[in-house]
């Protein structure tokens, strides 16, 4: 078993993943954290208008057992946020790339996407990460 | 998502059991200082929800399984805990706690009066060094004035826990003995298996059960023909479920609900302190116990329900004004309910069932409402 890596997004070393579209960014956690974390229960999201930055937390994500927060893996200010999660948490485990994305935000950086991870790159950094413990 | 960092697996003790956890699929995590299975490849929420529907199997032999013997192990153990030891019948047993001289609990225990002249108890895996040195320091000086009483730490033995509706079909299936006749609380030395092991009819799920002690040499055979016996029903369950189970059915963890300064009383635990017991007291931190049955405690343990995130231990419950009225010592999400469920500790007064408050979660207050336990309700083996 390995977890699902998609070629066009980027990665956060804190496993958010990022995938930018113009001066448009969506982000989600990937589907190795959401396997790390077990079932998903509450997502606690940022209001519209709220400023994120890079590597600071903006949420939560609840698992039966434990908290985790939700670092943005670039810098901007969010335009929507998905809804649909307050009802249905479990999207985050069900489909951690697609109906489960947490928030869209409008760049403030685009260079910062530079610092991030690509697919392949975070598939050895995962795996290192899996071997350590 | 910041993840946990665990200390070096190395440095922790493994049970009997820890290569057959790790050969079906166990992830193991460091607790009280031994590697434990968190959970297996089912989810922790799809174990906690078979256990009520079906059976759970546990590894909890970290847990540490004693016995006291002699002639006067019963006053002995009276001096340390609250239960009425003397009034038990044989081959029964009670949750009891062991108490400090301010009252407060030291550790939860279920102990068992074997016979008049042997006491089988088991204590919290996380308080076992400080347990043991407290009962080893009074027995001591319990000895010096003439007692007679001694210990065994039954360290060559494994701890299983069988818990749910099919825990005693399956179990029946392994031994001669009718476990029909074995309520909740009883206690048995018994062939299961082809083993002698000691059986207890209780556990810490809320569910029919029990905890079987066995010889750590035939605890992977136990384990192996439980599961058979019940044919992929009874799923390996790890401890990330049974926190789950036992807060569903609103037990205490002992470093979370119970701490050295909160007392039987306060935990809503004088269910445990023997009748006599409430007389005579002869049991340390007697006069602050009885005191606080006399007056009322100042504060009691309450269940809650909460909606928005989870709230977890240090979470502060307020009332509908803001003011500060308590504080959340375990909770989370019921897999059974599906809603989030909450203990902790609220001012005396401020306790009553249907109150409103607001949890604090991260800052914000989420709506709650005290409640009472269990939330689940309990299905122990009792005569009708």
């Amino acid at each position: 078993f390995s977890s699902v890596v998609l070629k066009d997004l980027k990665y956060a070393d804190s496993h958010e993943w990022v995938k930018i579209d113009g001066n448009k960014a969506t982000f989600g956690i990937t589907d190795h954290a959401q396997d790390h974390l077990g079932d998903v229960v509450y997502v606690e999201l940022p209001d519209v208008g709220h400023s994120v930055s890079q590597g600071k937390s903006f949420g939560a994500v609840e698992s039966v057992k434990a908290t985790s927060d939700i670092n943005s893996p670039v810098s901007g200010k969010v335009v929507e946020v998905n809804e649909e999660l307050t009802e249905s948490p479990g999207l985050v485990n069900s489909s951690p790339y697609e109906q489960g994305w947490i928030i869209k935000v409008e760049l403030s950086d685009a260079g910062e996407a530079e610092k991030l991870m690509d697919s392949d790159k975070y598939s050895k950094f995962c795996e290192e990460e899996d071997a350590k413990h | 998502v910041s993840r946990r960092y665990f200390a070096s697996e190395a440095d922790l003790k493994k049970t009997a059991l820890y290569d057959f956890h790790v050969a079906h699929g166990g992830k193991m995590v460091p607790f009280a200082g031994w590697s434990m299975p968190i959970q297996y490849k089912d989810s922790i929420m799809d174990s906690t929800v078979n256990c009520r529907e079906n059976g759970s199997l546990f590894d909890v032999a970290h847990m540490c399984g004693l016995s006291l013997k002699g002639k006067d192990c019963v006053p002995f153990l009276e001096t340390l805990v609250v239960a009425d030891v003397a009034g038990l019948a044989p081959g029964t047993g009670s949750l009891t706690v062991f108490t400090n001289e301010k009252g407060g609990a030291i550790d939860d225990s279920v102990i068992t009066k074997v016979t008049d002249e042997h006491i089988y108890l088991v204590v919290n895996a996380g308080c076992r060094d400080k347990d043991l040195a407290h009962i080893e320091e009074h027995m001591k000086a319990f000895k010096s004035k003439g007692g007679d009483v001694s210990w065994h730490i039954h360290d060559e033995r494994s701890l299983l826990a069988l818990q749910g509706p099919l825990a005693a079909p399956v179990l029946q299936h392994l031994t001669k003995e009718d476990l029909s006749k074995l309520y909740f609380g009883n206690f048995q030395i018994l062939d299961i298996n082809g083993s002698t092991c000691f059986l207890t009819r209780t556990g810490y799920t809320g569910e029919d059960g029990f905890e079987i002690s066995v010889p750590d040499e035939h605890a992977v055979d136990l384990a192996k023909a439980i599961l058979e016996k019940s044919e992929g029903k009874v799923r390996l369950t790890g401890l990330g479920a049974r926190d789950s189970l036992r807060l569903e059915a609103g037990l205490c963890l002992y470093g979370n609900d119970m701490e050295q300064h909160i007392s039987p009383v306060e935990a809503g635990l004088t269910w445990a302190i023997g009748k006599r017991r409430r007389a005579e007291g002869g049991f340390l931190g007697a006069d602050v116990i009885l005191q606080q049955l006399k007056d009322g405690p100042t504060i009691r343990r309450v269940g809650f329900f909460s909606s928005g995130p989870p709230a977890r231990s240090h979470s502060e419950v307020h009332d509908e004004s803001g003011n500060k009225i308590g504080e959340i010592t375990s909770g989370g999400f019921s897999p059974n309910l599906k809603k989030n469920i909450a203990m902790g500790y609220v001012k005396s007064g401020q306790h009553k069932t249907g109150t409103k408050v607001k949890i604090l979660v991260r800052g914000k207050p989420y709506e709650g409402s005290i409640t009472k336990m269990p939330f689940v309700a309990t299905k122990y083996y009792k005569p009708t």
